[in-house]
């Protein structure tokens, strides 16, 4: 795995698949046996987060810690005050001279891949705008083979706001690297995947149908990816009010019509478009999903800084 | 300046000795050629010649200038707004190159992205956008920052605000 080393996380297509099993394989090692001693004692990590996040931050943050190694860095809220009117590329700067890596979130698409041309030291893309979060990436595959025990061969739905969700478009990326048997991308007609993300997945050959309603496909379907709609995103608030509530995963919806295997995951933070009824459910994966997140970034980092 | 001739087969406008000949500009886009080129308000004598009958493009338009050769970056442009450009070298009355513009594989610094959420658009950031070519025909490039494709009308666009 010394392709890891120092390298930069910018999109989960920047890896190869045969990358991404060497990655799954040592997170399975750290989540079953943990980590002995202190690997990355000494090191320090700069979370540089322009945009709110609780549990990507905090999961980064557990991650590094638990490797031995330390934070520093600031949350939205304090990026301003930090800033003070500062360039984006002078904060890099200085969070480059003062860490051995930089996780970076920021509202602006490309903002991780300019850090990552700035910075002498790593970058993690931790969301970038609505275009890439590699790490949920990660993250979503590992969950899958983890639940059940491989990707090529099943069939996934991806449902929400595959326009401006960044998690959805990467999970989406990251399932051109396996060979499910078919995807479905089902969101409202003006929360289509962009055409530069359908133009990869088509050149790729992932067999995948565009859809509108749950309700059509969910039989067939044997892992659902539900995201929430990415308000914050929507350049104008009357297009948001027309797809408001617009999609919805109830109970009787699967009690009645999927598989008694189906498994849920969601990047959470999930708002009204997942029944709170199916979290008691065995159905339920996004808890488990979240749980994973630490172990996949320890090995993630471990990889990347040793 | 020249006289614009009139003859039995129509309107043309004499050779010119020195300069450049911009043919086969997509139709209704020589006006912006010319504001690209910076050429709006100058002293070259130039002709521009609109909707003309052209058998490769059905229609096309002429930009003809006294004394004008382009550089490389001019060059650029021009393939961005008349990707099927051609252009002529005059010298001593002849022609001496005939090229046909082609769209750069990349191009740096030269167009803004039209993604309001890229971060080459952010204030205050001195960032130069880098874009690649994805289709020459339709003609699309594509930011390497934020992804997004940039069609034809928006590459025209973003050119002329520039």
């Amino acid at each position: 795995m010394s392709g890891f080393k120092g390298r930069d996380v910018i999109s989960i297509l920047d890896f190869t698949r045969s990358e991404l099993e060497e990655l799954f394989e040592y997170t399975d090692i750290i989540a079953t046996r943990g980590v002995q001693s202190k690997p990355l004692e000494g090191k320090i990590m700069a979370l540089a987060f322009f945009e709110p996040s609780t549990r990507t931050r905090m999961s980064f943050e557990s991650a590094m810690k638990r490797l031995g190694g330390d934070t520093i860095g600031f949350t939205s809220e304090e990026a301003t005050s930090i800033a003070k009117g500062e360039s984006f590329i002078d904060t890099i700067r200085m969070l480059d001279s003062y860490s051995d890596i930089i996780v970076v979130r920021h509202k602006y698409d490309g903002a991780a891949k300019l850090a990552a041309e700035i910075a002498e030291n790593p970058v993690i893309n931790a969301g970038d705008g609505k275009q890439h979060h590699p790490t949920q990436a990660m993250l979503d595959l590992y969950t899958i083979r983890t639940v059940e025990g491989a990707i090529d061969g099943l069939t996934i739905g991806v449902l929400g706001d595959l326009k401006y969700g960044r998690a959805a478009s990467s999970f989406i990326l990251a399932l051109t690297h396996y060979k499910p048997k078919k995807v479905y991308l089902i969101s409202p007609p003006q929360l289509k995947p962009r055409r530069e993300v359908i133009d990869i997945i088509r050149e790729k050959g992932l067999p995948y149908k565009e859809e509108e309603k749950i309700e059509e496909v969910i039989s067939e379907i044997d892992i659902l990816y539900v995201t929430r709609i990415q308000k914050e995103r929507f350049p104008d608030p009357e297009e948001y009010e027309k797809v408001k509530g617009s999609y919805k995963v109830t109970l009787d919806l699967i009690q009645r019509k999927a598989k008694k295997t189906i498994k849920i995951l969601h990047p959470l933070p999930k708002t009204e478009e997942i029944d709170p009824r199916i979290d008691e459910t065995q159905h339920a994966t996004y808890y488990k999903q979240a749980k994973l997140g630490t172990p996949l970034r320890q090995a993630l980092i471990l990889k990347i800084l040793q | 300046m020249w006289s614009l001739l009139s003859t039995s087969e129509g309107l043309f406008v004499r050779r010119i000795r020195e300069g450049t000949v911009i043919d086969h500009i997509t139709a209704g886009r020589s006006l912006h050629v010319v504001r690209l080129l910076g050429l709006e308000g100058s002293n070259y004598t130039m002709a521009i010649v609109m909707n003309v009958d052209s058998r490769k493009l059905g229609r096309k338009d002429i930009v003809k200038v006294e004394g004008l050769f382009l550089n490389s970056e001019q060059i650029s442009k021009i393939s961005l707004i008349a990707p099927n450009a051609t252009l002529n070298i005059i010298k001593d009355g002849l022609v001496v190159i005939k090229q046909k513009v082609k769209p750069p594989d990349i191009i740096e610094g030269i167009l803004r992205c039209p993604n309001l959420s890229c971060i080459t658009r952010k204030e205050g950031e001195f960032v130069k956008s880098k874009m690649r070519l994805v289709s020459t025909n339709p003609l699309i490039y594509q930011c390497i920052y934020c992804g997004t494709y940039i069609g034809e009308d928006d590459i025209v666009e973003m050119l002329l605000s520039t």
